[in-house]
């Protein structure tokens, strides 16, 4: 386990030190500051404006440090041949793998969490108040980030066999293609011959459904979401993670390095 | 009996190329060798041999197509004994957001050192691989031969009984070469087995116990530096001096090199006393009689000889 927390601790050093990350930062604050002035002028929906610009702003920075960095956390390290000084010491190849999954999880969480304070200072600038309602936003961000550590662990897997660029496309094309997992079940229903039927539903159930971690809706209109959906979504992305953070390893594991 | 230090048996490793990856290129093939517990063991060959191949398979960066490895009784992809072992890989790269100093330190922290002990290993490395006063500084800022310090300084941070390092004296300054050579022979006083790579011939010579050959991805010989290269002699080498003239003296100096006073000359050893007595004839003073036997160079030289290539990639340094 600590050796893991060292990888970990240096994946997380090595971001803070990456001035992209900090552009990013900068960038999701101009994103909250250009929600602010929206807010300002739309008639009495300045917070339902605010809520979904921010929420969507943290979301895509995010996606866009998982998907990028988290394609690179181990690609690089092979590429420049970092790597081998380090598997030199005593660390398995997984325990490595799961050092570099939690240090960028680490890193997108206080991003995240940096950017959703941005977000309710906004939210407080405008409405000088805080009601019950917004810890809806809360929650919607917990399932950002939620989500995000599930784009990492994919774009670790992928980057574990293939190119840094097919491994972007392939984390990318996963990820809207889990944005119509609901779409994909209900069309069972249709006029689809059996096979046809049964594949669509098998692949409903292997892709991740990143649909359900959008309540940008209902935070947006202060709706609470149902502590049933935030268990559901939690243990879902801790199982589908640590069966591709799995993947990864074997694959990982078995991997000539340059 | 104590295990070898290390210990491959037929140990091979195959690429796959081509479009479709159908054809294999063999890289190693059928290394069987051992290093004994607490020899310097140098591995030679020139670029593109199989040297960093042999070693990448001996650290479990890639994995054996066929055979075997043990390190210190243990097989290799048992990474519990890389406590034991310190690494240099190859041109070494490190993260370079990081100051020598806080590279150390990670590399430290996975032999569970506290952080007392952390900080007085990392210093008394950065001494001694004279990088004391850049330790503060990044990574990225460093040369190659300052990387290739801070490579050593990792590779013996924590003491380890055996050390591999793959071309230790590359991208070094003649200084630094001589201050590396000077680290080798300390690990070896302190009883450390010792593996390290090179194409460097004046460097294994000066350095090794043993040495092993290999071209082509095949070992070619495997032995002392003197004793793999043959005892037979080629040749003596009469160096002297000659004061008077005459035709014996004319004679003489027909079939010697003159350089400045003295004289040089190669005869067969058969013909050695025969030439010393025309010598005494022609009152020279003989100054030395030195065995010209053949050099690691030499034997090298033949082994990859019959490819150009090879042979211009070779660095002769220092001949």
């Amino acid at each position: 386990m600590s050796r893991i927390l060292i990888v970990a601790r240096n994946t997380f050093r090595e971001a803070v030190r990456d001035r992209v990350l900090y552009n990013l930062v900068f960038f999701a604050l101009l994103m909250i500051a250009s929600a602010v002035i929206v807010g300002q002028i739309s008639m009495d929906i300045e917070t339902v404006v605010m809520v979904s610009l921010g929420l969507s702003a943290i979301s895509l920075i995010g996606l866009l440090i998982a998907v990028f960095t988290g394609v690179g956390l181990v690609s690089k390290e092979i590429d420049k041949r970092t790597l081998h000084a380090v598997l030199a010491k005593p660390l398995h190849r997984w325990e490595f793998l799961l050092g570099k999954f939690s240090g960028l999880v680490l890193t997108l969480t206080v991003n995240t969490a940096a950017m959703a304070a941005g977000l309710f200072l906004a939210m407080l600038f405008v409405t000088h108040s805080i009601a019950r309602g917004d810890l809806a936003v809360l929650v919607a961000v917990y399932f950002i980030l939620l989500k995000l550590a599930l784009v990492v662990a994919l774009a670790m897997l992928f980057s574990c066999f293939t190119s840094p660029l097919l491994a972007i496309l392939f984390t990318g094309g996963l990820y809207v293609a889990g944005l119509f997992v609901a779409q994909l079940r209900s069309l069972e229903t249709t006029q689809l011959n059996a096979p046809t039927q049964r594949f669509l539903s098998v692949l409903s159930y292997l892709l991740p459904n990143f649909g359900n971690y959008d309540v940008m809706g209902a935070a947006a209109h202060g709706r609470a979401v149902p502590a049933s959906l935030v268990l559901h979504n939690t243990l879902y992305t801790f199982l589908y993670c640590a069966i591709v953070l799995s993947a990864a390893a074997v694959i990982f594991s078995r991997k000539d390095l340059k | 009996m104590t295990a070898p230090a290390i210990e491959t048996q037929n140990l091979t490793k195959e690429y796959p190329h081509g479009f479709l990856h159908l054809k294999r290129k063999t890289s190693l093939e059928d290394l069987t060798m051992q290093v004994q517990d607490g020899e310097v063991f140098g591995f030679l060959g020139p670029n593109g041999a199989g040297k960093s191949t042999t070693i990448k398979l001996l650290m479990g960066i890639i994995f054996p197509t066929a055979g075997s490895a043990r390190i210190l009784g243990r097989p290799v992809n048992d990474v519990t004994m890389h406590r034991d072992i310190g690494y240099l890989p190859e041109q070494p790269y490190f993260y370079d957001y990081l100051t020598a100093a806080e590279v150390l330190d990670y590399f430290a922290r996975f032999h569970g050192f506290s952080a007392t002990e952390r900080k007085e290993r990392v210093h008394k490395m950065l001494k001694k691989v004279g990088l004391e006063t850049a330790g503060k500084i990044q990574l990225r800022k460093y040369s190659k031969g300052m990387l290739q310090r801070v490579g050593l300084a990792q590779a013996i941070l924590h003491d380890p009984k055996l050390v591999i390092l793959d071309e230790p004296m590359s991208g070094l300054d003649p200084v630094g070469r001589r201050e590396v050579r000077d680290i080798i022979l300390e690990l070896k006083n302190a009883g450390k087995t010792i593996l390290f790579s090179t194409h460097i011939l004046s460097d294994a010579e000066m350095l090794c116990d043993r040495v092993g050959v290999i071209a082509g991805g095949k070992l070619r010989g495997v032995g002392a530096p003197g004793s793999i290269v043959g005892v037979k002699s080629l040749a003596m080498e009469i160096v002297f001096e000659l004061a008077g003239g005459g035709p014996l003296a004319e004679r003489i100096c027909a079939k010697a090199a003159r350089s400045g006073a003295s004289f040089r000359m190669s005869v067969d050893e058969a013909e050695l006393y025969a030439t010393m007595e025309e010598l005494r004839g022609a009152a020279a003073k003989v100054i030395s009689v030195t065995q010209i036997k053949p050099t690691l160079e030499d034997f090298f030289l033949e082994l990859v000889g019959t490819d150009r290539a090879q042979a211009a990639a070779i660095e002769v340094s220092g001949k």
